[in-house]
């Protein structure tokens, strides 16, 4: 047996019994101990190939992500691979485990994470980069790629905010861009070859082998050499056989992966308890602010009857009493209205809940709601206008006027609707004072239109704004962010101006955040290798879960920048209130999410001139670049199919 | 309408479950099992079930309780199957029948406990023991939401003894030194006394600090006999009204620990 068997077999026994002496000392102890229903547990030794999965968020919020559970399924449907789960430790158990030395383990069998051969991680968000170094550091992996050994596991990067990997580059091995489904499994075979052969050329070898497919991005072979004035002059491969440009993945028949098939249910509460069903994946609506919309593209939809499957399965598998029909845009769907129904028909008398995160802003959106409330309470619908002024609207590329809104809200008061909920956001590219005050009056002319139409004066409106933090591969790339102090300024005046409102004031509800974490967000989003200094201290001065408010510190990342830059010469501002200029090497330029960078620039100049760009599902292409350069196409219905009623077996 | 009662457990490392964790696995149990609800009324209509008498969040459980409402009647054997077959494993369903009598609640008057104490001696235990039985009052505390409330934990305490049973191997604990096995029973009063703080109790009287938190296992709750000092199965008058010549009561064997009990 060659050594690093031995070695994995031992390294990988069940912690759980020095874990269980800790559990009556912590917080929810159940959110560790793993055993949700369609759970998998294999044998460690009848696999080739361990993965660890995890989501760095606590349990409650890393339990539902449907990436993480699609992989784990679609992982351990293979022969011979494992994956098990782990997710971010609260403090209170961190500083035990540190106390009685117990590593950070998973919560399907318990296994140290350093045992396995693969540890990835998938970041929704930027605000999870501390708490993957909390879990490499208690797992005992070097912070650094460069000080692993061949017997730590590669550290591997996915999810959306991996489209810049640039801040986290010296914390991990390497990194995915786009659809994780089909690439874990060429991972997978790439490294069970290596392994199988003896594990030749150690750690470098295996990372190069990934490398070289030109779908895995492996930081540690690029360099990054800079201009005088701390711009990037460019990115070279530092070694031959590995290309300049890394690609993104795309899963073409969503059909064909039907995931997750059984969905995890937890014991413990979590944020969603629902079956998800993903029902098309992208979005070419093209508002410009959205990186989601212009990462995923293009559009791909899961089948009527595709759905209809996924979702009677999956509440066999799970028991859950909710259903959400999940994508970027819900009611986009070319059969939409025919799959709510076709849904609400089949579960009326099962009291199952259909839910659709709905953000379209026109009167069908209100008929789907109605459709899937048939027999519950009417008590809130969501719009997201996200532009309080028309011209705003035309900069941001969302195609709604002030008369679309009004009409909409008004078919939705007027069918028993008692609350509307609307999304905006703050800072956005171009925006004045004014631009946000109109959201004052939008609202106030929203509550008129529903005392009218509802002949009741109780009814409300809540306006939720989120601060705008500028993406990369988005049109707004360039663009300078707002300053925490200039967001917080013109959130006031929006506030003081609704509470002013004498008639209509204490009917709108107004939610917003300050400013400060969106400034933490844009310098992690739009970073480049220096900032992963900033991510280093943050960490060692104590910085965790950064995506909650109350362990949040905007001081901390600011004290820890202003400690980190200067020796690069650069601060926050550079990073975020800078504009870019058409020039400039972006630090995610050679990560190719198939968007042309001359046309993201073309959009970027048309939203200065306010020219809105059309959705090329119902218009000709107007070249964004995905499709040709990936090898990719639309794949829309409509398939002219209907749900039939589940036949009864008695 | 069908009232069905249910014994289930909690196990193993699902003992970390709490009572709200386990009713919302319960409740899609049902769904899973598809079981004929009966619902309340309202906008956000809840199946029926009513919950007794949970044990703490932590503590191992071989007898809690619940009852169930069913708008179609049901074999409560098969019922039982289907559901312990939807639940994780550890949240086991291990007794039904069908409710004939009223008060489930009012027959769970006293609970057995088993307090696993690793790394005490036996002797240790037992004089810990002997020394709480001889107080007539002993004063714990608690800290509760309404901050640390200071209460006798002796009163409620209907027996405690040490087991004399040797030790039993422990496959995923070893190398370690001795273990005591208390065997306690409590009666429900309020406030309740827990197990916990029974154990402070022993510690405030005897100076007895376990080295590692005690595994701590409800056994048996049920209707407390005076006369026997045994706490009887709380099934058994529902099970005996469904039979028309009761044989020997299913009583007091309700008081003894099932095979394997609390060695999570």
């Amino acid at each position: 047996m060659p050594a690093h068997e031995s070695r994995e077999m031992s390294a990988a026994a069940s912690v759980f019994p020095q874990l269980e002496a800790l559990l009556p000392h912590v917080q929810k102890p159940i959110q560790y101990v793993g055993g949700e229903l369609n759970s998998t547990v294999k044998e460690w030794d009848d696999c080739d190939v361990h993965w660890a999965l995890m989501y760095p968020d606590a349990y409650e919020v890393g339990l539902p992500n449907q990436g993480v559970m699609i992989l784990y399924e679609v992982l351990n449907e293979r022969a011979g691979v494992l994956a098990e789960r782990t997710y971010s430790v609260w403090p209170d158990l961190e500083e035990l485990m540190r106390e009685h030395k117990l590593p950070q383990f998973t919560v399907d069998s318990h296994r140290p994470v350093g045992a396995f051969d693969i540890f990835g991680l998938s970041f929704s968000t930027e605000l999870g980069y501390t708490n993957m170094l909390t879990a490499l550091d208690l797992a005992g992996i070097p912070l650094a790629a460069r000080d692993r050994t061949v017997d730590h596991p590669i550290v591997l990067a996915g999810g959306h905010a991996a489209f810049n990997p640039e801040p986290i580059a010296e914390f991990v091995d390497c990194v995915v861009i786009g659809d994780g489904e089909q690439a874990v499994l060429e991972i997978t075979e790439i490294v069970r070859a290596w392994k199988a052969e003896g594990r030749p050329g150690g750690r470098e070898e295996v990372l190069f082998r990934l490398a070289r497919t030109g779908g895995v991005y492996v930081p540690g072979f690029y360099d990054v050499e800079y201009l005088a004035d701390g711009r990037i002059a460019r990115v070279v491969p530092n070694r031959s056989g590995v290309p300049w440009r890394v690609s993104k993945h795309t899963v073409m028949d969503l059909d064909e992966w039907p995931y997750p098939k059984q969905p995890l249910v937890p014991l413990a509460e979590t944020v969603h308890e629902r079956m998800s069903v993903e029902i098309f994946r992208g979005c070419t609506r093209g508002c410009r602010f959205c990186q989601a919309g212009m990462i995923t593209r293009p559009v791909r939809e899961r089948s009527i009857t595709g759905i209809g499957d996924m979702v009677e399965k999956g509440l066999k598998a799970t028991g859950f009493e909710e259903v959400g029909l999940l994508s970027l845009s819900s009611a986009d769907h070319s059969e939409i209205g025919d799959v709510a129904k076709g849904l609400a028909d089949r579960y009326e008398a099962d009291k199952i809940g259909l839910s659709l995160p709905s953000t379209r802003v026109d009167a069908f959106n209100v008929d789907l709601a109605n459709e899937l409330t048939r027999n519950g309470r009417r008590s809130g619908l969501t719009f997201a206008p996200e532009g309080g002024s028309e011209r705003l609207r035309k900069v941001i590329n969302k195609m709604v006027s002030e008369e679309d809104l009004i009409r909409t809200v008004s078919t939705a008061y007027g069918n028993g609707w008692r609350q509307v909920k609307l999304y905006f956001m703050c800072g956005l590219p171009t925006e004045t004072d004014e631009d946000v005050l109109q959201i004052g009056d939008m609202a106030v002319n929203v509550i008129a239109e529903g005392r009218k139409v509802s002949g009741q004066n109780d009814i409300r409106c809540t306006v939720s704004i989120g601060g705008f933090v500028p993406k990369p591969h988005t049109p707004f790339q360039w663009a300078p962010q707002l300053s925490a102090e200039e967001t917080d300024a013109r959130l006031t005046k929006l506030r003081d101006k609704i509470r002013g409102d004498k008639k209509y004031g204490r009917s709108i509800g107004f939610r917003y955040h300050d400013g400060k974490p969106g400034i933490v967000e844009g310098l992690l989003s739009r970073g480049d290798r220096r900032v992963g200094a900033v991510i280093r201290a943050v960490y060692e001065d104590g910085g965790r879960f950064d995506g909650w408010r109350e362990h949040f510190s905007y001081d901390r990342w600011m004290a820890c920048a202003e400690k980190e830059l200067p020796a690069v010469g650069l601060d926050v501002d550079w990073y975020t209130t800078r504009e870019r200029s058409y020039e400039e090497v972006l630090p995610w330029d050679h990560l190719d999410s198939g968007l042309d960078k001359d046309w993201l620039w073309e959009d970027w100049q048309d939203s200065l001139d306010e020219t809105e760009v059309e959705d090329c599902r119902w218009t000709p292409c107007f070249d964004c670049g995905v499709c040709p350069q990936m090898d990719t196409s639309i794949q829309i219905g409509p398939t002219g199919k209907k749900l039939l009623p589940l036949t009864v077996v008695t | 309408m069908q009232r069905i009662r249910l014994r289930y457990t909690k196990r193993g490392r699902l003992r970390f479950t709490s009572h709200r964790d386990f009713q919302r696995a319960f409740e899609r149990a049902l769904r899973r099992a598809e079981v004929p609800m009966a619902y309340s009324a309202g906008f956000t209509p809840h199946p029926k079930v009513s919950y007794a008498n949970a044990a703490p969040t932590g503590t191992g459980s071989e007898a809690e309780f619940l009852e169930i409402a069913l708008v179609e009647a049901r074999d409560p054997d098969k019922l039982r199957e289907l559901l312990d077959e939807s639940l994780p494993a550890g949240l086991d369903i291990i007794d039904a029948v069908e409710a004939r009598t009223s008060g489930l609640a009012d027959r769970l008057t006293a609970s057995v406990w088993e307090l696993r104490l690793e790394g005490v001696s036996q002797e240790e235990a037992a004089h810990a023991v002997s020394a709480f039985l001889a107080a007539e009052t002993v004063e714990v505390q608690r800290r509760g939401k309404n901050g640390l409330r200071t209460f006798d934990a002796r009163g409620a305490v209907a027996g405690l003894e040490v087991d004399p049973q040797p030790t039993r191997p422990q496959p995923d604990r070893p190398g370690v030194g001795p273990c005591a096995i208390l065997r306690l029973v409590v009666r429900h009063v309020t406030p309740a006394v827990r197990p916990d703080d029974v154990l402070s109790g022993l510690r405030a009287v005897a100076d007895l600090a376990p080295p590692v938190p005690a595994a701590v296992t409800r056994l048996a709750q049920g209707l407390f006999d005076e006369e026997s000092g045994t706490v009887t199965d709380p099934l058994a008058p529902d099970r005996e009204a469904d039979r028309p010549a009761p044989t020997e009561a299913a009583g007091s064997a309700a008081a003894k620990a099932p095979e394997g009990a609390g060695s999570a």
